[in-house]
């Protein structure tokens, strides 16, 4: 009785004690020998590829699926998938697949052209009972199959068993990147039925690993799929951990509880450089960052007024000092999509060569204009717009050009890029979609010609026949390297016309252990073709 | 007594009606047009009107206002915009970790407090007093994320002894029955998951309880000086009980209440303080899922997740208000 107090801490220390030796004994046992485990910051929200568009789910969904055609491993180009090969008609509207034969879902279910057009019907038929639009999602399909309320949706039907056709209303290439995207997945048939047209926690697809378990907020669990058409995975399991915090995700690595980061911030590149057990993956991302100018409006609509502003940034030393390096100088296209111009370089920073220019444009003692900005983080500006901003500002003045910025809630930000006229200056980016050049250089800077006005994104307005003109062309033609010659022409049009100041391409970074071989990173930032890697 | 909770339980009333005005407006004063936030700058105008429809932004807002509430009756708070589960599935899900989290958090800081602020009040002003009430100043000072960082960094990175976050060791699995992890594993008799989910719980647990532990310290130190001071103490003493029972029979009960009103005042910090701990620790509970949804403008989550929190944190105090006119009969139920 008399040391009662002293009972109490050594029970207390015991207790702990004991969980920590617990905790040390679990560590030893605990890598099962061929499980992956890649740390991601945030749960997916579902995992039926035409219902959900967020990174997470689609790291997830690439190991589940397969699409009718599937992007080449570490590139944006199309090979094959589901289907061995296709033909595209001369008019570039009929799109004809033939389908791998003696493939199965993962619930054992045949996989033929029948089963795919079954599924892609979710997409395009508003009869189908588990019809898409009706489930309250957010989806990539209108933007792959077109908009059945628009009336240019594709067509779709089965000729022969292993044989699957499209019909498309225009001619459209980028369609086929489209179908190559995770969102469109494919699923078994079977299995929506089975859920209730809602398979998103019970996945049922073709690809290399196959869905085990989710629990909500802390992991995914996938199993290899030893009949893979692709070759048997080298891996017995991957496990997909959801971990918000990165200083966390980071141990994890160094303690090779983890053996890949999906994200990795600028912060700790150094940390994976130095530790000879990791290795850094790094290469420009598919996103793109700049300042919109309004094309039409004021002293903007003067190419020469455009090009100084581009001048007048210093793009590298914004690189280094406000992105930790974790971003590379912008020429108006992203470099790992292909169609790249190699041959046209960023602006480089020359304070002369702007003041020069406006002096020939008329503004020998520079203007002044206003610029909008919204501190919302984004995929392609990972610190917000109002940072960046202050920064052009500081380097357009020492161009002789007074910049007034205005900052607005995101929301409002939007409203005014969309419903206003604005002139002057605004923070603009994007974030690819299919990998195909014409989701950059179209829905960025495209003029619609049809309806006489710019494309909803295409912020700065750019307008210039010749360049609509590639576009249009590049949208027609089927032949994938002619369709690159034409986007590398468009490239350095759009350069040379300057709607933006071009800033950069956020890199996409990832980290793995040392002894994780075969492992790519891929434009479209998916673990595609996981079961190429293997753990030695 | 039951006259007393029964009335505190009408109280609530009001609160709730206060939460659910605050929690439906705080959407509608979000600048600019709520669904062109949700869907960014991608959206085409037939995207937004159906989100617009979805949400019910296109009704009148008092119908909205009074629609939300007759939903929330009936424990319904609609379903998740980011993962189109119910709102109480979500909140299901998250919950049980955030509960079974504080109360072993509640745990640490009780017995760890209690024991600190007794040690340090039988030799006031001794080294070991000192050193106690610097260790515990350390304890009330730190910022949750602060000492959760440094927790992991030491025992999780450098030593190794404990994992790094998460729930259960990647190679192990429990069934759903609760959704407390250890408590499920014991359920199941799985004892290498009962060691695992016990090993991932206890960083977390002293992160989240440091602070609460700290202030039970320090506060159950000055009240046993007090008490040890008075004169039944001293009556005690001279009839010759043992030094033992005289701390820890007459003195420790009676230097307890104050402790009891402490925890009630932080239950709060520990549901928002569950917020930090279990991003730190990668914990799936409802201080994640209210992060994320929040982030995520998830409003039909983040408006459930608040009425939940709130009626569990009055629902806590209340209960800590009838223990503790329990516990002193000299208060009265009024």
């Amino acid at each position: 009785m008399r040391r009662w107090p002293f009972v109490g801490v050594v029970l207390a220390v015991t207790v702990i004690a004991a969980a920590f030796v617990f905790g040390a004994v679990e560590r030893l046992g605990a890598q099962a020998p061929k499980t992956l485990v890649i740390a991601i910051g945030a749960d997916q929200t579902g995992l039926d590829p035409q219902t959900v568009q967020n990174n997470e789910s689609g790291f997830i969904m690439a190991t589940i699926y397969d699409s009718i055609v599937n992007y080449k491993p570490g590139s944006s180009e199309v090979g094959p998938g589901l289907a061995e090969s296709w033909t595209i008609s001369p008019d570039g509207k009929v799109y004809t697949f033939k389908i791998r034969k003696g493939v199965k879902f993962h619930d054992g279910t045949p996989m033929n052209a029948r089963t795919i057009a079954e599924d892609v019907d979710r997409a395009i038929n508003p009869n189908n009972p588990c019809y898409v639009f009706n489930r309250k999602v957010d989806t990539y399909d209108d933007f792959t199959f077109g908009s059945v309320k628009a009336g240019n949706v594709v067509k779709v039907d089965v000729p022969e068993e292993y044989t699957l056709r499209f019909t498309l209303p225009e001619p459209n290439a980028p369609f086929l990147s489209s179908i190559a995207m995770v969102w469109q997945g494919i699923v078994s048939p079977a299995a929506t039925k089975q859920y209730n047209c809602d398979a998103g926690q019970h996945p049922v697809g073709t690809g290399p690993y196959k869905f085990v378990e989710a629990v909500r907020n802390d992991h995914v669990t996938l199993e290899a799929n030893p009949d893979y058409w692709g070759g048997k995975p080298k891996i017995d399991r991957i496990v997909f951990r959801i971990m918000p915090e990165s200083a966390t995700r980071m141990l994890a690595l160094e303690r090779n509880e983890v053996q890949i980061l999906a994200d990795v911030p600028p912060a700790d590149y150094e940390r994976v450089t130095k530790n000879s057990a990791l290795k850094l993956y790094t290469q420009p991302g598919l996103t793109i960052l700049g300042v919109a100018m309004s094309n039409e409006l004021g002293p903007f609509k003067d190419k020469r007024v455009r090009q100084a502003m581009n001048y007048a940034v210093d793009k590298e030393a914004i690189n280094k000092g406000l992105y930790a390096g974790a971003t590379t100088a912008s020429q108006g296209m992203p470099p790992v999509l292909w169609g790249y111009n190699k041959s046209v370089q960023p602006y480089p920073f020359d304070v002369n060569k702007a003041k020069a220019l406006l002096k020939d444009a008329g503004y020998p003692n520079g203007l002044s204009a206003d610029m909008m900005v919204s501190a919302n983080p984004r995929g392609y500006n990972p610190i917000g717009g109002a940072k960046l901003g202050e920064a052009v500002q500081s380097y357009l003045a020492k161009a002789g050009v007074t910049v007034k910025i205005t900052q607005y809630e995101w929301g409002a930000y939007l409203a005014r890029l969309r419903r206003e006229p604005w002139e002057g200056f605004a923070i603009s980016g994007w974030s690819g979609d299919n990998g195909d050049p014409d989701n950059f250089l179209g829905d960025m800077f495209e003029w619609d010609t049809v309806n006489n006005k710019a494309r909803t994104n295409n912020n700065a307005r750019h307008h210039n026949p010749e360049y609509d003109k590639l576009i249009l062309d590049g949208r027609r033609t089927s032949d994938q390297a002619k369709r690159a010659q034409i986007y590398e022409k468009a490239n350095a049009v759009l350069h040379d016309d300057a709607p933006w100041i071009f800033m950069n391409h956020t890199n996409h970074v990832r980290a793995t252990r040392a002894n994780v071989k075969g492992f790519q990173l891929n434009p479209l930032q998916m673990f595609f073709h996981m079961e190429l890697v293997s753990l030695e | 007594m039951w006259k007393y909770i029964s009335r505190r339980l009408i109280q609530l009333l009001p609160v709730l009606f206060g939460v659910s005005v605050l929690v439906f407006f705080g959407m509608h004063l979000i600048p600019g047009d709520v669904v062109l936030v949700l869907l960014g700058e991608k959206a085409s105008a037939a995207e937004l009107e159906r989100l617009r429809h979805q949400l019910g932004l296109d009704q009148p807002v008092y119908i909205q206002y009074l629609r939300f509430v007759a939903d929330a009756l009936r424990g319904d708070f609609g379903v998740s915009i980011r993962t189109r589960q119910p709102v109480i599935w979500e909140i299901q899900q998250a919950l049980p970790v955030t509960i079974e989290l504080s109360l072993a958090a509640l745990v640490f800081a009780v017995i760890l407090g209690i024991t600190i602020g007794v040690i340090s009040a039988r030799r006031p002003h001794s080294a070991l007093d000192t050193g106690a009430m610097v260790f515990v100043l350390i304890g009330v000072s730190m910022p949750v994320f602060w000492t959760g960082i440094l927790l992991l960094l030491v025992f999780g990175g450098i030593l190794g002894w404990l994992p790094l976050g998460g729930i259960l060791d990647t190679s192990l699995t429990i069934r759903r029955i609760t959704g407390m992890p250890i408590l499920d594993a014991v359920l199941q008799g799985n004892w290498p998951a009962v060691r695992s989910s016990t090993a991932h719980l206890i960083l977390p647990a002293v992160t989240l309880g440091s602070v609460l532990m700290a202030t039970i310290a320090r506060m159950a130190r000055s009240t046993m000086l007090d008490v040890l001071n008075l004169d039944y103490v001293r009556t005690a003493r001279a009839k010759g009980v043992a030094e033992g029972g005289v701390v820890g029979r007459h003195a420790l009960w009676n230097a307890l209440l104050p402790v009891v009103t402490l925890i009630g005042l932080h239950l709060g910090l520990l549901l928002s303080g569950a917020v930090l701990t279990e991003t730190i620790f990668a914990l799936p509970g409802l201080g994640r899922l209210t992060i994320t949804s929040v982030l995520a403008r998830d409003y039909p989550v983040v408006q459930g997740v608040v009425v939940i929190g709130a009626v569990i944190f009055v629902v806590a105090n209340l209960a800590v208000d009838v223990l503790y006119a329990w516990l002193d009969p000299r208060i009265r139920y009024s």
